[in-house]
C-alpha cells in the first residue's frame, strides 16, 4: 500500500487562509488503512480547521467527503461534480500525492492542496507502524536477495552486500528503528541454504525502469491501444 | 579477478608492493574550502614518509575541497595520491568522467568506496546519487583500464592505467559475510584494499586467517588499517559514535591510566606495538596509517615503527 503522513495542522490551515468554501476528501484506500487520510481524519481535520479559522472570527464554510479511491475516475467523477455544483473555492484532498495529481488535473480553475505528506511503499508492520517495503523501481531484483528488497530497505541501496555501517543488524543511519536489510537477507539466504548466490557480483542497475527514465506509463494491450 | 603479477598503472604504491616490501599509506584529509597553503603544509608533512596518502572524498559527508583536485596538488607537490572516491555524490557518468580526468591530472591509484551516508555530513538534506555501489565502481574502472571500453560498452579515447583499492571492514557485521565481500571486492577489480581501523586484534587475526585460507592474499594486497589514539576521550567518543568501530574496553583504559598529557604519546606507543603484531600476521602486505588531523606526526611515526626510509623504486 502507499503509506503517507498528515501534514502538520497550521501548514494545512496556511493553505487555505485566503477561501471561503472548502472541501475536504479523504480516500477509502490506502490513507484509510494507515489512518492518516480516511473518513476519521477528515472530520479531524475539518473540525480543526473550524475550530481554528473560528477563533478568528473568520467565517468558512468547511464541507467534508470521502471516496472509496482518488485514483479511478469512477471515483473521483462526483467529487468533481460537487466542487462545481457546490461553488467550492479550495480543496483539500487526504489521498496520497496520486489522488492529489488525479484531482488537480480534472479541477479545471479550482485549486487543491495535499493534507498529507506521502512517503512510500509499505506495509503494516505492527499496529501502528509502517515501513518502506518496494521503491517501485521497474526492474525486480529481490529473486537474488531472498526476496527482500535491498533497494528499499538498504539506506544506500547497495546490490553487492552490507556496507561497513551494519552493526549488530542495524544500519548505522538510525540503529534504534532501520534493520540492517543485508543483515537480513543474509539470514534468509542461510536459511534457505543459498549462501553462494552472495558471492555474485550484481552489475549495475538499470534505473531506467525507474523514474530516473522519465515519467512511467502502464499500458495492458488488450484494454488500451499502445502506441 | 585480480592478478598480482600484472603491472595495473606502474604507481609508486603498486612498485612498492610487487617489489614485497611492507608498504606505508597514509591519510591527506583535504581542507573545507579552497586552503591550497593548508593542503600543501599538509602534503609536506608526509612528503618521504609514506609511499602514497589517501585523498578522501568528502568523508563522513563533510563538503571539502574534491578529492581529485586536492590529489592533483599531491601530485604536484611529489607525494602519490590515493584519490578516494565514493558513489554517494555522483552517477556512472560523473564517475567515469571523473577518473579520465584524474588520470589526466596524473592519478594513478584510487580506492572505490560507497561513502558515508549523507545524514552524517554536513548537508542532511541532500540527495544521494548511489547509482552504483563500492563493488560496481571497482569493476566499472577495472573494465575501462583492461577493456578500454566505458560501463556503456563505448571505446574510450586514450586510456586509463589505475592501481585499484578498495576498503574492507572486518568489524562490521555479518562477520562470516565480510571475508566473502572481500571476496568479491577482488573478483571486482580491487588490486590493493586497506581495512577500516583496527582496534580489535583477534578479530582482524581471524578475519586474515580466513582471507588466507581463501587465497585472497595471493590475489591482492592488503594493508591493515590504524589510527593513533589522540587521547582516552578521542577513543571513546569513536567507540561510541563511530559505526563498525569497536575499541577494546582495555585499550580505553589503557590510555586513560596515563596523564592527559602523556595520552597523545601512550596512543602513538600503542599504535607502534599494533603495527608489530600486524606485521607479524600472515597475508599483512602493509599498513594504512590514518592519524586523522595528526599528519605532523607521520614522520615520527613511521621512524619509530623502523618504516623509514621508503623505497625508491
Amino acid at each position: 500500500m502507499i503509506v503517507a503522513d498528515p501534514k502538520p495542522f497550521l501548514q494545512v490551515k496556511g493553505y487555505l487562509e485566503d477561501f471561503g468554501k472548502i472541501l475536504v476528501v479523504g480516500c477509502g484506500t490506502c490513507t484509510t488503512v494507515c489512518l492518516s487520510g480516511g473518513e476519521a481524519e477528515v472530520q479531524i481535520l475539518a473540525s480543526g480547521l473550524r475550530i481554528a479559522f473560528g477563533k478568528e472570527g473568520r467565517q468558512k464554510t468547511i464541507l467534508e467527503d470521502c471516496i472509496q479511491r482518488h485514483c479511478d475516475l469512477e471515483f473521483v467523477t462526483p467529487i468533481l461534480s460537487r466542487v462545481e455544483a457546490e461553488g467550492v473555492d479550495a480543496v483539500v484532498s487526504l489521498a496520497c500525492g496520486v489522488g492529489v495529481n488525479f484531482l488537480a488535473d480534472r479541477l479545471g480553475n479550482v485549486p487543491i492542496y495535499p493534507g498529507l505528506n506521502t512517503t512510500f511503499y509499505g506495509a503494516n508492520a505492527q499496529q501502528g507502524l509502517w515501513t518502506e517495503m518496494c521503491a517501485g523501481c521497474g526492474s525486480c531484483i529481490v529473486a537474488h536477495t531472498g526476496g527482500i528488497c535491498p533497494v528499499a530497505r538498504c539506506s544506500k541501496h547497495l546490490l553487492n552486500g552490507p556496507c561497513g555501517g551494519s552493526e549488530k543488524g542495524k544500519c548505522e543511519v538510525d540503529p534504534k528503528n532501520i534493520e540492517c536489510v543485508w543483515q537480513l537477507i543474509y539470514d534468509r539466504l542461510k536459511r534457505l541454504g543459498r549462501l553462494d548466490d552472495l558471492r555474485n557480483l550484481l552489475p549495475p542497475k538499470d534505473w531506467s525502469t525507474a523514474s530516473d527514465g522519465g515519467v512511467r506509463r502502464s499500458a495492458r494491450e488488450q484494454l488500451y491501444d499502445v502506441k | 579477478m585480480s592478478e598480482k603479477g600484472v603491472v595495473k598503472s606502474g604507481s609508486n604504491l603498486e612498485r612498492v608492493l610487487s617489489a614485497g616490501h611492507f608498504a606505508v599509506t597514509c591519510e591527506c584529509g583535504p581542507p573545507k574550502g579552497a586552503d591550497v597553503e593548508h593542503l600543501e603544509k599538509k602534503i609536506a608533512l608526509v612528503k618521504g614518509y609514506v609511499d602514497a596518502a589517501n585523498v578522501t572524498d568528502n568523508q563522513t559527508a563533510v563538503v571539502r575541497m574534491s578529492s581529485i583536485a586536492a590529489s592533483s596538488f599531491l601530485v604536484k607537490n611529489g607525494v602519490e595520491p590515493v584519490m578516494q572516491m565514493v558513489t554517494r555524490d555522483r552517477n556512472r557518468i560523473a564517475a567515469q568522467s571523473d577518473i579520465f580526468g584524474a588520470y589526466a591530472l596524473g592519478i594513478r591509484n584510487m580506492l572505490c568506496l560507497t561513502g558515508d551516508h549523507q545524514t552524517f555530513g554536513n548537508h542532511p538534506k541532500s540527495k544521494n546519487v548511489f547509482d552504483l555501489d563500492s563493488l560496481q565502481l571497482l569493476d566499472v574502472v577495472r573494465t575501462i583500464r583492461d577493456q578500454g571500453v566505458v560501463n556503456s560498452g563505448d571505446p574510450v579515447q586514450g586510456g586509463i592505467k589505475m592501481f585499484l583499492g578498495a576498503a574492507a571492514n572486518p568489524f562490521a557485521d555479518p562477520f562470516e559475510f565480510r571475508v566473502i565481500r572481500l571476496a568479491k571486492k577482488i573478483d571486482a577489480g580491487a588490486d590493493f584494499i586497506q581495512t577500516q581501523c583496527i582496534y580489535d586484534m583477534p578479530r582482524f587475526r581471524e578475519f586474515m586467517r580466513m582471507a588466507c585460507d581463501m587465497g585472497l592474499d595471493k590475489k591482492c594486497y592488503i594493508l591493515a588499517g590504524l589510527t593513533p589514539l589522540k587521547s582516552a576521550g578521542m577513543a571513546a567518543y569513536m567507540n561510541k559514535n563511530v559505526s563498525g568501530i569497536t575499541i577494546p574496553e582495555e585499550i580505553i583504559k589503557r590510555i586513560r591510566s596515563v596523564q592527559k598529557t602523556e595520552q597523545a604519546e601512550e596512543g602513538i606507543r600503542l599504535l607502534l606495538e599494533q603495527i608489530e603484531e600486524v606485521r607479524e600476521i600472515p597475508g599483512v602486505a602493509g599498513v594504512h596509517i590514518m592519524a586523522i588531523e595528526w599528519e605532523e606526526r607521520v614522520q615520527e611515526i613511521t621512524q619509530r615503527a623502523g618504516l623509514l626510509p621508503r623505497p625508491q623504486l
